[in-house]
């Protein structure tokens, strides 16, 4: 039963954590950028819906849709602004830019909205599912965050297979100069790839603080770095690799701290990234990339 | 092209240092120039300003500027704040302390965070700069200084304080315990509570952790307590993740007494916390907002007014600091024009025999060790607001 | 003869670019000293004078695995918190044996060094046979893990000698009255004795500097570029990949490691908590803006960004948000190809207007501009090749 339990509570820790990276893979596969501030827009957006429920008394869809549109909007802004004029630069510029960008974001909300912890209020209230005479409860939170979760990853899955924008993106992906020669507004689709990518943020902000209620300009940059974590973890730039990545993640961190140690737990997380990427360098479900001499 | 680069370099590297250095100085030739006719004390401080610690840095900052303002309407002895950042790290701690020597300090208010504190600290003791500090609690800040005080309880004394009321009170028979363990105050809370319960053989059935990375899922320490049969849950911790732990065992449907420490208060001021979820919540604390104490309410009331939220023990905790000096400065006869270390022994003198009421407590007094000596309060929580439990 | 001159201007290039680090560092020393003795420095500089030798080092070292090596390492900070630890831990376990500070404080650097460098063989076995960011996010999570781990140390020293625990209280580990606990997990280490000087710092710096230049400058340093610039074709002509990529992440862990011990006894506690991953980001930018492979510029960049927050107090509040879009400022400028066009932009319009020669006005920015062909490997500032371009160059144009 107590497995069961901490199944189910990695699980939900997981699926959050897949949310989060599928934004960042999807940013990694197509723009080949870390985003480092992917981290500091889930805090953008879920203050946003913080602002749009707790203080305005908007139902939870409007708040949902305003932290959405807000997002999508920094998103594309922050693109536009910091990272398309150094699309030739070396890698490490941009991830500099990126941690740049983290910390003006993280800085920008300590001066609006100040550094006191603002409690989150749920989407779903706080009931949960009991099963076994109450022995297991799963908060409705938990499978709301799996059911979307599967959603996205299915619903990102057919956009980048089915249609043209997502055809467009896997091009961009494979090669930016031939995509170009095709025709492909090479712009225009990384702009989608992160106006697509902030609004993943979004949700992912929302759950995340209807999961664990505590708001505050540094919650978004632990699970950005785990999320990122994830994403590697599960192959970089693979959709069903950042889910089932922030999954696996999720549930090694609780079963580690149930079943080892809780002083631990961190370094447990880690530990088997390290093991699994030594086994599999390129991830889960990383796709090898065959070295052409 | 490229010689001329690293001739520019090099330029700049020259042009940096010169500058770094030359630019320092200008607020020391100012401070002096001001000093010749300064008509306030310096007193400096640092604290958390930016960063995942803000709110303790600037809830010192605020009570303790309250202080000083009601202290110099009065006319008299005027004093002079002023707050550094130290982003609740040794390093930064240090470089703003340095600043505020710069600027003329004459006396110190430490550091708010314990770890920023011992560090700084070391700087007192060696410029024989007196520092007060209102909240850093770990024992090492004071240990081997004899001008560093605590306005705070210090941590072991919390810790065994806790378990001793634990057991006097009766509050429960089999303990849960969860705390941080990257975390110097909270781990040595949990060092001394352990020992002392060991020695009052009061059960600790269930010990777990959390880090700075992972204080947002709690199933695993909370399951462990429950399935344990732990009756109460002793929490050395801050509120933020405290309010997280209570609202993830309601939904658990696991109702054990919760016992905080002096970090617990400020749980009631969370924007948007349900308060039912802290109904029963037992802690040790130095300061209650509720209280109808005459200083307390005017306390309160112009922290509200001026900004916008209930004071927390930080804040009570630098108003007292400032009182704390302003009564030795008085009873010490200390002037404007004296330099830091001759106040810094002048106040020794004063703190180590007087007797201090303020709003975190009343006849505290301290040891030569530079702890405090006061009694904690019990309080629990009671339909939203603390109620004493003694 | 036509060629002696271009030779002689080709040695005097290699003989600044090998000894202007050197001399701009001891400009500076000497410079900072005098003023120091004189009482014209500031306190906060004074204050900042060793930390800012550490992040030297650091930022040196650090740039011989992200510079020379072209591997991206986001824990090195790890390195630098080994270092602090042991070095620390030494330093107060001799304090009986070796009165002299100043021979202390050598030894517990060394023993630092000699710890760190181990955890950066131990580490670099298995982290080096990735690449790019799976290569990355492997050295942060060795970062985290050696925080997570030093966290739930603990180590005290009494009349019986050195007492290790792990996961355990300071009480199980069964000391005399009088033991002095060392390290105390979380709590980190009290009461470090304040061995660190500005002259030891700078004699650390010029020791990396001695060992960083020679490496690079050695058949080793042209083998470790190699790897660099083409992997697949350094293998083909018989470089053994693992052995230089260890012999550069080990001297680098290494050197960060006597940072660290140089680091810790300038305060009097250090807590593991403060190696994480953002001071590893810190010092990356400092290697980043001082340019990748560039050694003066680490230095520089290391003393200005760390001296720069500090000058930035009057703004209080708005001071880290000033710093980020600085940051972010300083990248586009220095990366972004048509801002880098502009100062010769400016300079072949004011040549054209003033002395009425007609220069290359686009020649020298559409070079710049364009885009190089993707490489797998990190991407180095293309002008500090220099000589190495020569080789380099053949092998990429295939």
């Amino acid at each position: 039963m107590a497995f069961l339990s901490h199944l189910i509570s990695g699980v939900s820790l997981g699926s959050i954590y897949a949310i989060i990276a599928l934004g960042y893979t999807m940013v990694y596969g197509i723009a080949k950028m870390l985003n480092f501030a992917h981290g500091d827009v889930i805090m953008v957006g879920a203050y946003s819906c913080f602002f749009m429920v707790s203080r305005y008394e908007l139902p939870a869809v409007v708040g949902v849709v305003v932290a959405m549109v807000v997002c999508t909007i920094l998103g594309v802004t922050i693109e536009r602004l910091a990272y398309r004029p150094l699309r030739q630069a070396p890698a490490l510029a941009v991830l500099i830019t990126a941690i740049g960008v983290s910390y003006f974001l993280q800085n920008s909300a300590l001066l609006l909205w100040t550094s006191n912890p603002k409690v989150f209020p749920s989407i779903v209230g706080n009931g949960s599912l009991k099963l076994f005479d109450g022995q297991l409860s799963i908060s409705y939170t938990a499978l709301l965050t799996v059911v979307t979760c599967i959603i996205i990853m299915m619903a990102l899955t057919w956009f980048t297979s089915k249609t043209r924008m997502g055809k467009a993106m896997r091009a961009v992906s494979e090669d930016k100069g031939a995509a170009q020669l095709m025709g492909i507004n090479v712009n225009a689709t990384i702009s989608m790839v992160f106006a697509i990518g902030s609004a993943l943020a979004a949700i992912a902000g929302i759950l995340l603080c209807s999961a664990y209620p505590t708001l505050s300009p540094t919650t978004g940059s632990m699970p950005g770095i785990k999320a990122f974590t994830a994403a590697v973890f599960g192959g970089i730039g693979s959709i069903p690799g950042a889910m089932i990545g922030g999954i696996l993640l999720g549930v090694i961190e609780i079963f580690g701290k149930a079943y080892i140690s809780t002083q631990l737990s961190d370094a447990i997380v880690f530990l088997v990234l390290i093991v699994v990427l030594l086994v599999r360098p390129t991830g889960l479900l990383g796709k090898s990339v065959q070295e052409k001499v | 092209m490229k010689m001329k680069k690293t001739l520019a370099c090099t330029l700049a590297a020259t042009l940096a240092f010169a500058l770094a250095a030359c630019s320092e100085d200008a607020p020391t030739t100012t401070a002096s120039s001001t000093s010749a006719a300064a008509t306030a004390i310096k007193i400096g401080a640092t604290g958390p300003l930016t960063g995942g610690a803000a709110i303790y840095g600037q809830a010192a900052r605020n009570g303790a500027q309250i202080a000083v303002d009601e202290i110099n309407a009065l006319g008299g002895i005027q004093l002079e704040l002023n707050y550094q950042d130290d982003e609740h790290d040794a390093e930064k701690a240090v470089n703003a302390y340095n600043t505020l020597k710069d600027w003329g300090m004459q006396i110190s208010l430490g550091s708010v965070t314990s770890t920023p504190a011992i560090a700084t600290g070391a700087e007192n003791f060696t410029d024989r700069i007196f520092a007060l500090t209102p909240s850093a609690s770990s024992v090492d800040v004071t240990a081997g200084k004899d001008n560093v005080f605590q306005m705070c309880f210090a941590d072991p004394n919390q810790g065994s304080a806790s378990a001793q009321y634990i057991v006097d009170q009766k509050l429960g028979t089999k303990v849960a315990v969860i705390y941080k363990n990257d975390d110097a105050y909270s781990t040595g809370i949990f060092n001394t509570f352990k020992t002392t319960a060991e020695t009052l053989g009061l059960e600790i059935v269930s010990t777990s952790t959390f880090t700075e990375d992972s204080q947002q899922d709690f199933s695993v320490q909370l399951g462990d307590a429950k399935s344990k049969g732990a009756d109460i849950i002793f929490l050395p911790i801050y509120y933020t993740p405290a309010s997280l732990i209570l609202q993830q065992a309601a939904s658990i449907d696991y109702t054990p007494k919760f016992f905080g420490v002096d970090g617990m208060d400020g749980i009631l001021t969370l924007e948007g916390f349900n308060t039912a979820l802290a109904e029963g919540v037992i802690l040790l604390t130095p300061f209650n907002a509720d209280s109808t104490d005459a200083k307390t309410e005017a306390f309160v009331a112009t922290y509200q007014s001026k900004f916008g939220e209930v004071p927390n023990q930080f804040a009570a905790d630098g108003y007292d600091c400032i009182y704390a000096i302003y009564q030795a400065i008085q009873a010490g006869n200390i002037t404007v024009d004296l330099s830091a270390e001759a106040i810094n022994d002048i106040l020794i003198a004063q703190f180590t025999t007087m007797t201090f009421n303020g709003i975190t407590g009343t006849d505290v007094t301290w040891g030569t060790n530079g702890q405090v000596s006061k009694a904690p309060k019990g309080m629990i929580i009671k339909n939203g607001a603390y109620a004493g439990l003694d | 003869m036509s060629v002696v001159v271009p030779k002689l201007q080709q040695l005097a290039r290699k003989n600044l670019r090998t000894f202007l680090p050197y001399a701009v560092v001891i400009v500076a020393f000497v410079v900072v000293s005098v003023l120091a003795n004189g009482g014209n420095i500031s306190a906060t500089l004074r204050g900042q004078l060793v930390p800012i030798c550490a992040y030297v080092v650091l930022a040196v070292s650090l740039n011989l695995t992200v510079g020379v090596l072209g591997e991206l390492s986001l824990g090195h900070a790890g390195f630098m918190s080994v270092g602090a630890f042991s070095g620390v831990t030494a330093c107060i376990a001799l304090s009986d044996t070796i009165p002299s500070q100043g021979l202390r404080l050598v030894v517990g650097m060394i023993i630092a060094a000699i710890c760190a460098g181990i955890a950066g063989f131990l580490i670099g076995i298995p982290v080096l046979r990735l690449r790019g960011d799976y290569l990355a996010i492997v050295t942060l999570a060795f970062g985290e893990i050696i925080k997570n781990v030093i966290n739930c140390l603990t180590i005290g020293k009494d009349s019986n000698g050195l007492h290790f625990g792990f996961l355990t209280t300071v009480q199980d580990l069964g000391m005399e009255a009088d033991a002095r606990v060392i390290i105390n997990g979380p709590i980190g280490i009290s009461n470090i004795p304040r061995l660190s000087t500005f002259t030891a710092g700078f004699i650390l710096i010029l020791v990396t500097l001695f060992i960083v230049i020679n490496l690079v400058n050695s058949k080793s340093g042209r083998a470790i570029m190699a790897l660099r610039d083409n992997r697949i074709a350094a293998e083909s002509v018989g470089i053994p990949v693992t052995r230089y990529k260890l012999m550069a992440f080990v001297t680098s862990a290494t050197l960060a490691g006597a940072a660290g011990a140089l680091y810790a006894m300038n305060f009097s506690t250090i807590v593991a908590t403060k190696f994480n991953f953002n001071t590893s980001i810190l010092i990356l930018v400092y290697v980043v803006l001082g340019g990748l492979g560039n050694i003066t510029g680490s230095i520089i960049a290391a003393t200005v960004l760390t001296v720069l927050p500090e000058m930035l107090r009057e703004f209080n509040d708005y001071r880290m948000l000033i710093y980020a879009i600085v940051l972010i400022l300083v990248m586009l400028a220095t990366n972004n190809a048509s801002v880098k066009a502009l100062p010769a932009q400016a300079k072949a319009w004011f040549s054209r207007v003033v002395t009425g020669s007609s220069g290359s006005p686009g020649g020298d920015a559409s070079i710049e501009a364009d885009p190089r062909p993707d490489a797998t490997v990190v991407d180095h500032d293309n002008q500090d090749a220099d000589e190495q371009d020569d080789v380099s160059e053949v092998i990429l144009d295939v």
